[in-house]
């Protein structure tokens, strides 16, 4: 087991975000994560990196419990996450920005992990000394997936990584995870409004509705599930 | 002619000295979003370190005053980073996650704390050194007016180039420094790839305080007298500075402060010597009423 969650509430100021959270990760999988918007998705996430800290409940990452473990040392367990809106920093070069994913990864792989996303994402290479808020939107997350990349995580986290991009680079992103995970064994956590896409590249689903879990299942089972249809792809989708 | 180049002298000195300051101000807006309001007093408290020291170096029979100057800063540097690091530590991190005034009011109480504390230990009245490095090379005479530099101004400026590359170099080019600018960028994201944001903080005000202390040495060396109240006027001036360079921008602040110094200079000269704080002060508010991001500084944009 990669990743388990069990009973997990966590609160943002006087809401209740997570309502009992119990979701597991096996290693080797892409998960999913779908639902509406603020239905906690990305707190679900950033909650493993205890922003916010969880009320109650356990996190166990890789045999470890790390639920109350300081939120810079949580990525040294093999967590890596690329943040909602990309988050790369932008008054910093490309080379810059991937040498700060590298915080705890043994800084002899530098190059030879610079050249491996530079070979991933071939935009990056011609623009090493170029500020990273000079490049667009897509470029700006193949930056901060590779970011994440540096580190050579277990477990790699997406929030909404086709948020906000042209068609071109959704593809791309989708062609990525998949990439990832099956070239690499790379286990994955997908949180994505694109429900459509991310339940035909995820091995199983959650489907959380005001933070809660109320469906899971195979990505091909909730592609099928009226429900989930109705909800979350039929026009919903986009 | 010769007096517009001895206040350019003046000025450049004095300037130095709060561009060491108002680099204190800049880096920690520029990593927390706020003012430290009580920098200026712990540029204060250097200087008492730093008098506290001469005076026990003179007791102790130490008569070489390059090796006295080199001790006291070296005293003066680590127990004002100490105090950056306890500013920070009891202040401002307790309401790291309050309301945007509630570090501001703290940092107020501060600064009263620490002026009082002073007051009270050191006494109220104006404390001297004997003088040092008051020697110097007169440069050119023009009629009865020479024009002068000191040792003392010729250590300040030279110190304080040395210390502005050194600065620059650890922001721009070491592993430090571009963690610091990451905690600029985005402090959250910093710490989810796995850095101590507290710690990078922690350093940013001990950095910020050592530059501070520089300055509090030299202008201690320089005037010969401190008293508890000369914090807030360095301060407020050296604030100043980085506004005028646009806060946030660590080159801004080394030119606010220049600017600040030598327009300082040039009114107590050619103006009013009892009116010298009015240009300064005038240049804060048409700066915040007309360029509130300042020379150098990146215009406030809301982030979507």
């Amino acid at each position: 087991m990669m990743l388990q969650m069990t009973g997990v509430h966590a609160h943002y100021g006087h809401v209740h975000a997570l309502r009992g959270i119990d979701l597991s990760v096996q290693v080797g999988e892409v998960v999913t994560l779908i639902g509406a918007n603020g239905a906690g998705k990305s707190t679900l996430m950033t909650s493993l990196f205890g922003a916010p800290r969880c009320s109650s409940g356990q996190i166990i990452f890789d045999g470890e419990d790390i639920t109350r473990l300081p939120t810079h040392q949580i990525s040294h367990r093999g967590i890596a996450l690329v943040p909602e809106g990309r988050r790369i920093y932008p008054r910093m070069t490309i080379l810059e920005n991937l040498q700060m994913g590298v915080s705890y990864a043994d800084p002899s792989n530098f190059e030879v992990d610079l050249k491996r996303m530079e070979a991933l994402f071939p935009i990056l290479e011609s623009r090493r000394h170029q500020a990273a808020g000079t490049l667009s939107g897509g470029e700006q997350q193949m930056l901060a997936i590779a970011r994440a990349l540096m580190s050579r995580p277990k477990l790699l986290l997406l929030d909404e990584p086709s948020l906000g991009l042209a068609p071109l680079y959704i593809r791309k992103v989708f062609e990525i995870i998949q990439e990832l995970n099956r070239d690499y064994g790379m286990t994955i956590l997908l949180v994505e409004q694109n429900a459509n896409h991310a339940l035909k590249v995820a091995h199983r689903a959650y489907v959380l509705q005001h933070g809660e879990i109320v469906l899971s299942g195979t990505g091909q089972e909730l592609l099928s599930d009226p429900a989930v249809r109705a909800a979350y792809l039929d026009g919903g989708s986009h | 002619m010769a007096q517009a180049l001895q206040q350019l002298i003046n000025g450049l000195t004095l300037g130095s000295v709060y561009g060491l300051i108002a680099i204190g101000y800049t880096m920690v807006y520029g990593i927390i979003g706020m003012i430290n309001f009580a920098h200026g007093d712990v540029y204060m408290v250097s200087a008492f370190i730093a008098v506290t020291t001469f005076t026990l170096l003179a007791a102790l029979g130490v008569s070489s005053v390059p090796l006295a100057l080199l001790v006291v800063l070296v005293v003066a540097v680590l127990f004002t980073s100490a105090y950056g690091w306890t500013v920070e530590r009891t202040a401002y991190r307790p309401l790291r996650n309050s309301t945007r005034l509630a570090p501001l009011i703290s940092a107020i109480g501060m600064s009263i704390f620490l002026q009082n504390m002073v007051q009270v230990t050191q006494g109220a009245r104006v404390k001297p050194v004997p003088p040092m490095l008051s020697d110097g090379i007169t440069l050119f005479t023009s009629g009865s007016y020479s024009v002068r530099i000191s040792s003392a101004q010729i250590l300040i400026i030279v110190l304080t180039v040395v210390l502005m590359a050194g600065f620059t170099w650890l922001i721009t080019r070491t592993a430090f420094g571009r963690q610091q600018r990451a905690c600029e960028q985005d402090r959250l994201v910093t710490a989810f790839l796995g850095y101590n944001v507290d710690r990078i903080i922690s350093l940013t005000f001990m950095i910020g305080a050592a530059l501070a202390a520089v300055a509090g040495v030299m202008v201690t060396m320089y005037y010969g007298v401190v008293d508890f109240y000369i914090g807030f006027v360095a301060g407020i001036k050296a604030f100043t500075a980085a506004v005028l360079g646009g806060v946030g921008s660590l080159p801004g602040a080394m030119l606010g402060g220049l600017i600040i110094g030598l327009l300082e200079s040039f009114w107590a000269s050619y103006l009013s010597p009892e009116y010298k704080d009015i240009g300064t002060f005038v240049i804060l508010i048409m700066v915040l009423m007309f360029r509130p991001s300042g020379l150098l500084g990146r215009p406030e944009v809301e982030k979507v």
